[in-house]
């Protein structure tokens, strides 16, 4: 008998058609749990470092986690894993939405896709029966649209299915894949199944999940149930509206939106706007939103209503997720909310990132604003106008074009990155907000912030969003406010940490970038990763976790839920050191693939003043309380402590330990 | 007539908040699994959540009575506008589809209010409905003995005024003497 997970994973492989139901080694779950954790361990054993994104080798997983399907709040998240074509690194976006409780109900932990489908084809997954179907007829259909054609051709209402849209079908490098009201978006997932030629995965189950101590295991979640409903009556006091609660941030629930629009940078990650928030635009915001906002929703077992339904003017019914509704607002440099509801929807038809997406196009407005792309680029051709010369009318023949690759398109489809160097004439000067070739989120600060110089170096997601969270994102001005905050924190690992926060400052020798110190700096982000990682295996959404100041899961019940659930005799020991294996092995195989330090930092502009010996003794700081070498790489000691010698022995035998570093 | 008293247990539904999460039927197939919490399966559930979320449709339903015989003909709802499923209100266990049915063994699945020893306040759905789309009440109600009796003669009226006091008693006479 298996608790929690089912214990099989769904092998296909698209090139002959053959598909089985293999038994997974019941070990994999105390050594990696489950979720993103054996996902990077069949990665590591599978896919070989010369593996490119586009080669039938590269192996496209979709993941449930270790409590999905259990009663535990907001299990709801499905994990894809796949080599990026845009970074050559694992990328591991994650969705939120049914499909991967519906793929646990039908018996599967896991779905491995290899190799590359002749023809167009969709996955029907019905508890036992799984069959590969035909999917000509749904090519250059929309995303969501597909959704529900599948839903309605198989006469099965309840059926979960996510799909791609046109973008990926062109191997959009940010591709996303779509799925009820969510979408697993960053690193270009989509454009790795449209390279295989799946349009859509659907899934229904009506098997069942066991677990090995119900009763505890609801008393647990009884805990639990109280301090969301303690959460939701007190929010936090001195935080801004969109933090203060628990659960990802609720977007389409409040309409004060003068934290991201004033704080966020706009354009192509440019400039800040401090005014912005003024009385006209705050009415009418808000009453775009009331008006267009159905009603707000949530994902599989989750309390919380962080998407919304929206119907806006002649726009068809969709979803939006959070924060999608600013994005494209905020890169066109458009005042108006309609707009952001307008193109969010053909975005989300056409299956791309809405992170990375607004940021290509206002890149390539930049560009052409500078002289560097001409009209000649943004020319008409027999199939399509030219490019309007209004901000709306830009930003929508720029995204026609892009998951299209039409065009101009067909060079931005690839990323900032890649296109200002397929461009030249100095466009690589407008990439000024990649990592790792990987947009980011559009902030650009004053002061250096040590803590966030180390997430953004250093995580493998490559995504801020995912690495932070439990630890408040400014120091508080006021003294009693932050012994109020600290006197009811039981979230924190240990109390030493009540300590950084009380002598935290906004100015002066104890604020940034000099305090919180390296050592200080070192374990707080450790610990915010530990927590997303472990989030990541269970595949509980980080809204009600990680990402999420004093949040309902935390490091002193997690062992507690998972061992009621799987039966494992856990305590936090022995669940940090399980996810410390997983994360160390994350790390190794992107070393392997030619990861370095170099790699390793923030844009130049994120801040305005930087810190270059501060911000190398921080980085060889981290990697030390890590257990890395000085590149980064973990070292034989530390693998051998995480029963990781195989990966030791394979970093040795690659020459990856230079200068006598082990 | 003699009056009795009747506990009437009513789950009100605010169908208008529910956001579609579905917990109402992980917990529901949780407390009806053997031993309790043991087996999570929501196909088990005798709560379903009927959702079209692009329509704006997110309707909970409680498994009612099991019918061997599907009705006559069937219903389809539209309301402010959305189209319900057809039969999408009724509650029963029947031929015409696979609503509250054990998805391996096909047998009825009905709501019995999460009956326990020693009884719980009220059902588990609603205790873990966050957002308060379930409410639970209870009411006592006086009800007169011979009310059956009087279910019989409307029903009688009704044949009468459709096939003839004639014919009815004929019927009637003729079932009373296969008896």
């Amino acid at each position: 008998m298996r608790y929690a997970e089912t214990g099989y994973n769904l092998e296909i492989d698209l090139a002959t058609g053959n598909i089985e139901r293999v038994e997974t080694d019941p070990k994999l779950m105390e050594t990696h749990l489950g979720g993103l954790g054996t996902s990077v361990k069949i990665h590591w054993d599978r896919v070989p470092p010369e593996v490119k994104a586009f080669d039938p080798e590269n192996l496209l997983i979709f993941s449930s986690g270790l409590l999905i399907g259990t009663p535990a709040f907001s299990a709801n998240r499905t994990i894809v894993t796949f080599i990026s074509p845009q970074t050559g690194l694992l990328a591991y976006p994650m969705m939120g939405g049914f499909w991967s409780a519906e793929l646990k109900y039908a018996g599967y932990d896991k779905v491995i896709f290899r190799n590359k489908s002749p023809e167009w084809v969709y996955i029907w997954i019905n508890n036992d029966k799984v069959e590969i179907r035909d999917a000509s007829h749904l090519v250059g259909k929309g995303a969501l649209e597909t959704q529900e054609l599948i839903r309605n051709e198989l006469n099965q209402p309840n059926a979960q299915v996510a799909a791609i849209g046109p973008a990926g079908e062109n191997k959009v490098f940010v591709a996303s894949i779509e799925q009820s009201r969510s979408s697993s978006s960053r690193g270009g997932g989509g454009a790795v199944m449209g390279d295989k030629k799946i349009k859509a995965v659907a899934v229904r189950g009506t098997k069942d999940i066991y677990l090995a101590h119900g009763d505890e295991f609801m008393e647990q979640m009884k805990e639990m149930t109280k301090y969301i409903k303690f959460r939701n009556e007190n929010p936090l006091p001195g935080i801004m509206t969109i933090l203060s609660g628990i659960g990802s941030p609720a977007e389409m629930k409040h309409t004060d939106e003068k934290w991201h629009t004033e704080s966020f940078a706009w354009g192509n990650a440019r400039r800040r706007r401090k005014d912005f928030w003024t009385k006209e635009i705050e009415e009418s915001w808000k009453k775009t939103q009331l008006e267009s906002t159905k009603r707000l929703i949530s994902c599989f077992n989750c309390p919380t209503q962080c998407g919304g339904l929206i119907t806006h003017e002649d726009v068809p019914s969709y979803m939006m997720k959070c924060f999608s509704k600013l994005t494209y607002l905020m890169g066109a440099e458009v005042d108006d909310l309609d707009f952001g509801y307008k193109i969010a929807k053909r975005a989300f038809e056409y299956g791309v990132d809405s992170f990375s997406t607004p940021q290509i196009l206002a890149f390539a407005v930049e560009l052409y604003e500078a002289g560097i792309l001409t009209d000649k680029d943004f020319a008409g051709t027999d199939k399509y106008e030219a490019c309007p010369s209004d901000k709306r009318g830009r930003f929508f023949w720029l995204l026609d074009r892009l998951a299209h690759r039409e065009g101009i398109g067909d060079i931005l489809a690839d990323g900032v990155y890649w296109a200002a160097r397929k461009i030249g004439k100095g466009a690589e000067a407008y990439d000024h907000n990649t990592i790792k070739k990987h947009e980011q989120m559009n902030i650009k600060l004053g002061m250096m912030d040590p803590l966030y110089y180390l997430m953004y170096s250093t995580n493998e997601k490559i995504s801020i969003t995912q690495m932070e969270g439990n630890w408040p994102q400014a120091a508080f001005p006021n003294k009693e406010d932050r012994e109020a905050f600290v006197k009811d924190w039981p979230q924190l690992p240990d109390e030493h940490f009540k300590q950084y926060f009380l002598d935290w400052e906004p100015r002066g020798e104890k604020a940034n970038p000099y305090y919180p110190t390296a050592d200080m700096c070192s374990e707080i982000v450790d610990w915010m990763e530990m927590l997303h990682n472990i989030d990541d295996a269970c595949c509980v959404c980080a809204g009600m976790s990680s990402f999420c100041l004093k949040p309902p899961w935390h490091i002193h019940n997690y062992p507690k839920i998972i061992s009621a659930a799987t039966g494992l005799d856990l305590d936090e020991a022995g669940l940090k050191k399980i996810v410390n294996r997983s994360r160390n092995l994350h790390r190794a195989f992107n070393i392997r693939r030619g990861m370095s330090r170099a790699d390793e930092k923030p844009p130049e502009d994120h801040w305005k003043k930087r810190f270059p010996e501060l911000e190398e003794n921080l980085l060889s700081t981290y990697y030390k309380y890590k257990g890395w070498n000085m590149d980064g790489i973990p070292t034989k000691e530390k693998l051998h402590e995480l029963d990781l010698d195989y990966v030791a022995e394979d970093l040795e035998k690659r020459g990856l330990y230079k200068n006598g570093q082990d | 007539m003699a009056k009795i008293k009747k506990k009437i247990k009513t789950i009100k539904v605010d169908a208008d908040k529910c956001n579609g999460c579905r917990t109402c039927e992980v917990v529901c197939s949780a407390f009806h699994s053997s031993p309790k919490w043991s087996v999570i399966n929501p196909a088990r559930s005798r709560i379903q959540i009927i959702r079209h979320p692009l329509k704006n449709i997110w309707l909970p339903v409680f498994a009612g009575e099991y019918a061997p015989a599907e009705c006559m003909g069937r219903d389809k709802y539209i309301i402010d506008g959305k189209e319900y499923d057809e039969c999408a209100f009724c509650r029963a266990s029947c031929p015409s589809r696979d609503l509250f049915k054990e998805p391996d063994s096909g047998l009825p699945l009905k709501c019995d209010m999460c009956e326990d020893d020693p009884p719980r306040e009220k059902p588990l759905c609603v205790e873990w409905c966050l957002n308060d789309v379930l409410i639970y009440e209870e009411r006592e109600e006086e009800v007169e003995e011979g009310v059956e009796m009087e279910d019989v003669e409307a029903g009688l009226t009704s044949m009468v005024d459709k096939y003839g006091l004639e014919k009815v008693a004929e019927t009637i006479t003729r079932m009373s003497q296969k008896e």
